[in-house]
C-alpha cells in the first residue's frame, strides 16, 4: 500500500441516480466515462473512500426497476444485476433452480454486506478471490450486457479476461445474468478455505455435473482465489467425464490440477501452498459429489 | 475462595458479587460520548500526510498549493512545531544504557518508517483536509533501510540513526545461580529458537484527540482517548510549556485501549500544537491505516532458549538470548524495552529452579514503535518457558500435567524470590493445576484424543502456567525517572441529599472500573450501590494517580477508595455520634441508615446527618465542623509488585490436510486475589483470552523487505471474530494480597499471557504423530503445513 | 429520456438536499454526494451512537437499519439512501425494539467499552427477527462481521441465546 497518501474520505464526485438504463448509460458517456456506475457499492464505497479510484461522476442504477428480479425465462433462471446477495440465500426459485448459487451465498462477506451487495456488481468487479463471479463460470452462465450501442449476452467462460477486467467495455453494465435451469440428474458441491468466517478464501470451488447414475457425463469446476480471474480447470474436468468418482479417479483429478492453475505469488501463500490446498479442496468436494452431495 | 471481607449476610456487601456496570445502560443505547463523537464550537479537522518510505531524508516539502486550497487553515511541518514543542526522549533512567534519538511531533529533516507523519493539515472538514494532503509535495532522498532483526544487527549494516554506532537500544543480563554447570550435569537439556510476530492493538476506536488551547486564558483543555490522563496533562504541560494547572485532559468513554492508548504520540502531540496555533480546537481521529501504520505495535521478539533437567524431570536451569526490534524510537515515556525486561525476568516464574541466564538485545529498525500493549511481555515468557517444558515432558516420557506438578514452586513455599530478582509473596500454582485438571476432564480428552487420532482426526490438548505482574510500585517507572505515577488518589463527599460522589483518579475504559470503585464504596460505607456516584477521567477534578495500567485499578485504585471510604465514614459515625450522644464505635452505617453496632436497629437515616450537617450546622455542638468530604491517596507498600497465577487449557483441532486450526474449548483457572466482581473478572479474562488467541492464530504485521506494512487494514489484518472463537470455561483460586486490606491484584492481562502458549503447545500435541515442531507465532496454515511438510 | 444534466458534472463540491425518514422522523439535511451515510448520521444528524471502526465495512460497527435490514452505513453515500427509512441505536432504543436484547447484554455483561454494541444489537436483532432459535454458531456466524476487542464474544452469544431462549418460552415474538 502507498501510506503517502492514505485518505479516509473520498475525493469530491457528482451523483446521479438513474431511473433507466438508458439515462445511466447516457450519464456515464456524458461524463466522458470517467464515471462509475454503483449498485450494491460494498466494494466500490471502500475503493472511493481510500482514495483508490475518483471518478467525477457516480451513477446510482439501484432504482432501476428493469435490472431487478430472478424469474424463468425457458430453460433458464434470469438473475436481474440488483438481486441482493442475501436474495440468493430467500429467494426459492436461486435454491430451486441455481442451488449452486445458494450454497456459495452464506461464505459471501457477512450478512449486513449480504444485505446490500448485488449478484450484477460481484460479477462485474469480477475479483478473482469472489464467490459468485467464479460460479457463473462453473454454471455455464451467459452475462447480459446492456450498452449504448445496445444488449448483448457473454458466456461466462468469455467474460473474465484478467485481473478485474472484464467482456465489459467502458460504459456498459450488467443487466441481467442467466443460468441455466438446475436438473434431476445434476449434482453440485462447493466449499472454499477461509481464515475466518466471510474473509475471502485462501481458495474456494465450486462444481456442478451431470450424471448418469454415478457416471459423470459432464462437470464443471471452478476455483476461485487462485489466480488473476475465476478458473476453470478444464485438464481436470476432462479426467473426470464418463468416469465414477473412487478414490482413483479423485486423485487423478488432483494430479491434473496442476496442469490447470498456475497460482500467482502471494504475500502469505506461496503458490505450492495454494496449489496443494486447491488439490485438498478438489479431493473433498469430488468426495462430497460422489456421495451425491 | 478467601473469607469475604464484608459479612455476605449483611445488606449493601457488594465486594465479592457479580452485578452488572451501572454505566454500560448508557453504552448500550448508543448514549456513549467517545472523543471521536465530540464536535466543540469553531473546531477544525487535522490530516497528516504521512512518509511513504521506511527511512529516507526529507529535501524539500512544497506546500503553497495546500495552502491555497479553499476551507484549509493551516498547513505545518516539523519546523513550525518544534518552535514551539520541546522534544522527548524515550529512556528511563534505570534502564542503564539505553539509548533512543529525540522526537518531535513532526520530522525535520529525515523520515524513519513508512506510515510516520510528516505534514499536518488543519481544515474545515477532514475530507478538505485530505484533498490538501495531495497537493503538498514531499521531495525525499531514499536512505537505506534496517527491516529485520539480523539485518539491524548486521556490522557495517545501515543504521537507523546516522552517527549512531550500532542499532542497538539497550542491553541487559541477568545471571544467578550456577548455570554453566548446571547444564553441564544436566541428564536433559531441551533447546529451541522461537519467533513471535508483531501485532497490534487494533483498538475498535481509532486514537481519537480534540486539543482546544484558549489564547486568552492561556489554557489548554485536551479531550483524549487515553487510559492515563495525569500523565498527558504533565507531558502537555511540560513539552508545550503551558503552566500544568492550565491543562486538562478529559478521557470520556474510549472505545478500547489495552495499553495502547497511553504512550506519546507524535500526532496527537502535533495536534496539541496546531491548536496553540491556531488558537481554536482541532481535531484527529485516527482512520484505520493510519492506526495500523502509528499505533504501537507489541512483540516481535526472536527468543533461542534452553532448559536443563535432571534425569526424574526436575529443572535445573534455564539460559536465554531475546531478540526484539522496536522500530526506529524508543517510545515515550515508557520506553520499547519493558516489554523485552519482562520477558527475561518472567521466563521460568511458576517454577522453583534456581540457575538463570538471560541476554535481551533492543534493536532500533525502521519500522513503527513497539511498546506496551496488554499483557507485556508476558505472551513470549509463557509461551517459551511453557513449550520448552512440554518439550522436556515428552523427551522424558511425562504427562504436561505431571512435569508442571513436579516443579512449580509448592503452594506452601511462599515468600519466594525468583531467580530473576521477582518477589512473590503467595501463588497458587498447585491447587490451580489440580482445578485444571479436574476441569478440563483431562483424562477423558486424552482418551478421546487417542481414539480419534485412529481415526485420522488430529486433536491437541495444551496447558500453560503463567504468573502475572500486576499492582506496580514505583519500581515500575518513577525509579527510572519517568512521571507516573503509581499512587491513586480519592476524594469522596457524603452529598447533602446522603449519597456519595467518589473522584477518583483510576480511569474506565470498559473493564468495570466505575463499577468495582462504587461496590467498595458502597460496600464500605453500608450503602445501596445506586446511591453512589463514581466520576473519573477529568485532570480538572479527579485528584492525580496513575489511572490504568499495568493492572492496577482493582488492586490500587480499589484500595485507595476502600480507605478513603472508612475515612468518611469515621467522619459520618463521629457527626452521628454526636448527633445521637452515643460513641462512634457504638454506631454502624447499614443501607444508608445510621444503626446500632451490636443490634443493627436503625437509629437515624445518613441523609439527616447530611441534612444537619450541611444546612443546620447550628445544631451540631459548637467547634465541631462536619468533614463530609474526604480526600484519601493510597500508594502500595510492601512488595514491589503482586504478582498473580494461573493456568490456561485448550483443546483444538488440527486439519492436517489444510493446516486449518479449530478451537474447540479453552479453560482457565486463575488467582488474582480478592475478586471484587466475580462477572467483570470472568468478562476480562475472556476478553484477555481472544486477544491473546488473535495473537496465536492471526495477527500479525507483516512487512516487506522495503519496511512497508503489507497489511494494513481491518481485511487484511487478522483479528479474532466471533465464528473461529471457542467458549471459555473459567474457575477462580482466590489468594488475597495481605499488602492491602481489600487483598485484591489485577487480572486484565492473565487471559493474554498465557493463551497463545496454550494454542502452541495444544497445536504441536496435535503434530506431534507427525514428528513436526512449530515454535512461531501466529501459527498459520502456511506454518502448520509448511511443519508437516505438505507443500 | 435522458434526465441528465451536464451541469451536475461541475457540482462535485456542491451539497445537495436529501431526504429521510431517520428514526420514524422525516428529516432534511444538506450533504456533499462524497459523504457517507454514517459521516451524515454522526456529523449532521448527531446520531453519534452509530460508530465508524474502519470505513470499509469490516468492523461491523456502524450498522444500521436501512428499510429495515442492516447495512453499514460506511458503504452507502448519504445520497444513495436518500428517500429511505434509517434507523439508529437511539431509535430502536426509544422504540423499546431492542429493549430484550439490551437489558440482557447488561445483565450478562456482554460489552465493555461499548463501542462495537450498537452494531452487535442491529446485528443481532435481524437474527432473532429471521430465525426464531439460532443455535449458538448461528449466532456467532451472524456476528462473523462484527469485531470486538474487549469480551471475547462468549457474553455476547449468552446475551443473544438468552434472548431467543426467553422468546421461544413466550411464545416465539421477537
Amino acid at each position: 500500500m502507498d501510506l503517502g497518501e492514505t485518505a479516509v474520505k473520498a475525493k469530491a464526485f457528482s451523483y446521479f441516480r438513474a431511473a433507466t438504463i438508458d439515462q445511466a448509460l447516457d450519464a456515464h458517456a456524458r461524463a466522458g466515462d470517467d464515471a462509475r456506475f454503483i449498485a450494491g457499492g460494498q466494494s466500490l464505497v471502500p475503493a472511493l473512500s481510500l482514495r483508490l479510484q475518483a471518478p467525477r461522476l457516480l451513477i446510482d442504477i439501484t432504482h432501476i426497476g428493469e435490472l431487478r428480479g430472478v424469474r424463468r425465462e425457458g430453460d433458464a433462471l434470469r438473475i436481474g444485476a440488483l438481486t441482493r446477495h442475501c436474495e440468493m440465500l430467500s429467494e426459492p426459485l436461486i435454491a430451486e433452480f441455481a442451488p449452486l448459487l445458494h450454497a456459495a451465498a452464506p461464505f459471501v462477506a457477512h450478512p449486513a454486506i449480504r444485505n446490500r451487495g448485488t449478484f450484477g456488481g460481484s460479477v462485474a468487479l469480477a475479483d478473482p478471490a469472489s464467490e459468485f463471479p467464479a460460479m457463473t463460470l462453473a454454471l455455464d452462465a451467459e452475462i447480459e450486457i446492456a450498452g449504448l450501442s445496445g444488449r448483448r449476452r457473454v458466456k461466462a467462460d468469455d467474460f473474465f479476461i484478467d485481473l478485474f477486467e472484464t467482456a465489459l467495455e467502458p460504459g456498459e453494465l450488467i443487466t441481467a445474468v442467466y443460468v441455466p435451469l438446475f436438473r434431476a440428474d445434476q449434482r453440485f458441491a462447493f466449499d472454499e478455505l477461509a481464515r475466518r468466517r466471510g474473509d475471502y478464501a485462501l481458495v474456494g470451488c465450486g462444481m456442478l455435473a451431470t450424471c448418469t447414475g454415478e457416471r459423470i457425463d459432464d462437470i464443471r469446476i471452478s476455483f476461485f482465489s487462485v489466480g488473476n480471474t475465476p478458473t476453470r480447470v478444464k485438464g481436470v474436468e476432462a479426467t473426470l467425464i464418463g468416469a465414477r468418482l473412487d478414490a482413483e479417479r479423485i486423485a487423478a483429478a488432483q494430479g491434473a490440477l496442476e496442469g490447470d492453475l498456475a497460482p500467482p505469488e502471494g504475500d502469505e501463500v506461496p503458490p505450492s501452498m495454494r496449489l496443494h490446498l486447491a488439490r485438498v479442496l478438489l479431493g473433498r468436494l469430488l468426495g462430497r459429489l460422489g456421495e451425491g452431495a | 475462595m478467601s473469607a469475604p471481607l464484608t459479612s455476605l449476610d449483611r445488606p449493601n456487601s457488594y465486594i465479592g458479587r457479580a452485578l452488572p456496570r451501572p454505566n454500560a445502560k448508557r453504552l448500550l443505547a448508543g448514549r456513549g460520548r467517545y472523543v471521536s463523537d465530540l464536535k466543540l464550537p469553531r473546531m477544525l479537522y487535522a490530516a497528516f500526510l504521512r512518509s511513504p518510505h521506511a527511512h529516507a531524508k526529507i529535501v524539500s516539502i512544497k506546500i503553497d498549493e495546500a495552502c491555497a486550497r479553499e476551507g484549509v487553515h493551516l498547513v505545518a511541518t516539523g519546523a513550525d512545531l518544534a518552535k514551539i514543542c520541546t522534544p522527548w526522549t524515550g529512556t528511563l533512567d534505570h534502564f542503564k544504557g539505553m539509548t533512543s534519538a529525540p522526537q518531535l511531533p513532526l520530522p525535520l529533516d529525515r523520515v524513519v518508517w513508512a506510515g510516520q507523519a510528516v505534514v499536518a493539515v488543519v481544515a474545515e472538514s477532514r475530507a478538505i483536509a485530505e484533498d490538501a494532503l495531495e497537493l503538498i509535495e514531499v521531495d525525499y532522498e531514499d536512505l537505506p533501510v534496517v527491516v529485520d532483526i539480523d539485518g539491524a544487527r548486521k556490522a557495517d549494516g545501515p543504521l537507523v540513526n546516522p552517527g549512531s554506532a550500532n542499532n542497538t537500544c539497550f542491553r541487559s543480563q541477568l545471571d544467578s545461580g550456577v548455570v554453566d554447570d548446571a547444564f553441564a550435569h544436566a541428564a536433559h537439556v531441551v533447546e529451541e529458537e522461537f519467533s513471535f510476530g508483531r501485532h497490534t492493538a487494533v483498538t475498535l476506536e481509532p486514537r481519537a484527540i480534540i486539543a482546544d488551547y484558549d489564547p486568552s486564558a492561556g489554557m489548554l483543555t485536551v479531550h483524549h482517548g487515553t487510559q492515563t490522563p495525569y500523565q498527558f496533562q504533565d507531558l502537555y504541560s511540560r513539552h508545550y510549556n503551558i503552566p500544568e494547572a492550565r491543562v486538562r485532559v478529559i478521557a470520556t468513554d474510549i472505545g478500547g485501549s489495552f495499553g495502547m492508548k497511553l504512550h506519546v504520540y507524535h500526532e496527537d502531540m502535533a495536534v496539541v500544537g496546531l491548536s496553540i496555533l491556531l488558537g481554536r480546537p482541532v481535531k484527529y481521529v485516527a482512520d484505520r491505516m493510519e492506526s495500523f501504520v502509528s499505533d504501537i505495535h507489541a512483540r516481535d521478539h526472536r527468543v533461542r532458549a534452553r532448559v536443563a533437567l535432571d534425569a526424574k524431570g526436575e529443572i535445573l536451569a534455564m539460559d536465554v538470548l531475546d531478540l526484539t526490534a522496536i522500530g526506529a524510537f524508543s517510545t515515550y515515556p515508557r520506553t520499547s524495552v519493558v516489554e523485552g525486561n519482562q520477558v527475561i525476568r518472567l521466563i521460568g516464574a511458576p517454577y522453583r529452579f534456581k540457575n538463570y541466564r538471560a541476554t535481551l538485545e533492543v534493536i532500533f529498525q525502521n519500522k513503527v514503535q513497539t511498546s506496551q500493549y496488554r499483557a507485556v511481555g508476558h505472551p513470549i515468557a509463557c509461551a517459551v518457558t511453557e513449550r520448552l517444558v512440554d518439550m522436556a515432558a515428552s523427551k522424558l516420557g511425562l504427562d504436561p500435567f505431571a512435569i508442571r506438578a513436579q516443579n512449580v514452586i509448592p503452594d506452601d513455599a511462599y515468600p519466594q524470590t525468583s531467580p530473576t530478582g521477582y518477589r512473590f509473596e503467595a501463588l497458587s500454582h498447585q491447587a490451580c493445576l489440580k482445578r485444571l485438571h479436574e476441569m478440563m476432564g483431562y483424562d477423558a480428552l486424552r482418551a478421546e484424543q487417542a481414539d480419534l487420532r485412529k481415526r485420522g482426526i488430529y486433536r491437541g490438548i495444551g496447558i500453560a502456567a503463567f504468573v502475572e505482574i500486576t499492582n506496580p510500585s514505583p519500581a515500575f517507572y518513577g525509579v527510572g525517572g519517568a512521571r507516573i505515577s503509581s499512587q491513586d488518589g480519592a476524594i469522596l463527599s457524603l452529598t447533602p441529599s446522603g449519597e456519595v460522589r467518589c473522584l477518583i483518579s483510576v480511569t474506565e475504559q470498559g473493564q468495570g472500573t466505575e463499577a468495582i470503585i462504587s461496590q467498595i464504596v458502597a460496600d464500605q460505607l453500608g450503602l445501596a450501590q445506586e446511591c453512589v456516584k463514581v466520576i473519573t477521567g477529568d485532570t480538572e477534578v479527579t485528584p492525580h494517580g496513575g489511572a490504568t495500567w499495568a493492572c492496577r485499578g482493582a488492586g490500587i485504585g480499589g484500595e485507595t477508595a476502600l480507605q478513603a471510604t472508612r475515612a468518611l465514614k469515621r467522619n459520618i459515625l463521629e457527626i452521628a455520634a454526636l448527633i445521637l450522644q452515643e460513641q462512634p464505635s457504638a454506631l454502624d452505617i447499614l443501607d444508608g441508615e445510621i444503626v446500632d453496632a451490636s443490634t443493627r436497629n436503625p437509629r437515624l437515616p445518613i441523609a439527616e446527618i447530611a441534612r444537619i450537617a450541611y444546612f443546620r450546622s447550628d445544631t451540631l455542638p459548637p467547634g465541631t465542623q462536619a468533614q463530609l468530604t474526604v480526600s484519601h491517596h493510597f500508594a502500595p507498600q510492601g512488595y514491589p509488585f503482586a504478582f498473580t497465577n494461573g493456568i490456561q487449557g485448550c483443546s483444538l483441532e488440527v486439519d492436517v490436510e489444510t493446516g486449518f486450526i479449530k478451537l474447540l474449548k479453552h479453560f482457565i483457572v486463575e488467582d488474582c486475589g480478592r475478586v471484587i466482581n466475580p462477572m467483570l473478572v470472568d468478562e476480562q479474562l475472556r476478553g484477555g483470552i481472544v486477544q491473546g488467541l488473535g495473537a496465536a492464530l492471526f495477527e500479525e504485521c507483516r512487512y516487506s523487505d522495503t519496511g512497508q506494512l503489507m497489511n494494513g487494514s481491518l481485511a487484511d489484518y487478522l483479528v479474532p471474530m466471533p465464528m473461529e472463537m471457542p467458549d471459555i470455561v473459567i474457575a477462580h483460586v482466590e489468594t488475597p494480597t495481605a499488602d492491602t486490606e481489600l487483598g485484591a491484584k489485577g487480572v486484565g492481562e492473565a487471559g493474554t499471557a498465557a493463551a497463545s502458549a496454550c494454542v502452541l503447545n495444544a497445536v504441536n500435541d496435535a503434530i506431534a504423530p507427525f514428528d513436526a515442531t512449530i515454535s512461531s507465532i501466529p501459527i498459520t496454515p502456511a506454518k502448520v503445513l509448511k511443519a508437516l511438510k505438505r507443500f | 429520456m435522458s434526465g441528465f444534466d451536464d451541469s451536475l458534472l461541475n457540482e462535485a463540491d456542491e451539497t445537495v438536499r436529501v431526504r429521510f425518514v431517520v428514526n420514524g422522523r422525516k428529516v432534511a439535511c444538506e450533504v456533499a454526494p462524497r459523504d457517507t451515510l454514517v459521516d451524515c448520521l454522526r456529523d449532521k444528524l448527531e446520531l453519534t451512537g452509530t460508530h465508524a471502526g474502519c470505513e470499509m465495512g469490516a468492523c461491523g460497527a456502524c450498522l444500521v437499519q436501512l428499510d429495515g435490514r442492516a447495512v453499514h452505513s460506511c458503504l452507502i453515500f448519504a445520497v444513495q439512501a436518500d428517500g429511505g427509512r434509517i434507523d439508529t441505536i437511539e431509535g430502536l432504543s426509544e422504540s423499546g425494539l431492542l429493549a430484550d436484547l439490551q437489558a440482557e447484554f447488561h445483565r450478562r455483561n456482554a460489552l465493555q467499552c461499548g463501542f462495537c454494541t450498537p452494531g452487535m444489537l442491529i446485528n443481532a436483532h435481524e437474527l432473532l427477527s429471521q430465525t426464531a432459535q439460532p443455535s449458538r454458531e448461528d449466532i456467532r456466524d451472524a456476528l462473523s462481521g462484527n469485531y470486538c476487542r474487549c469480551t471475547g464474544y462468549e457474553a455476547i452469544v449468552d446475551a443473544i441465546d438468552a434472548v431467543a431462549k426467553a422468546h421461544g418460552e413466550n411464545g416465539g415474538a421477537t
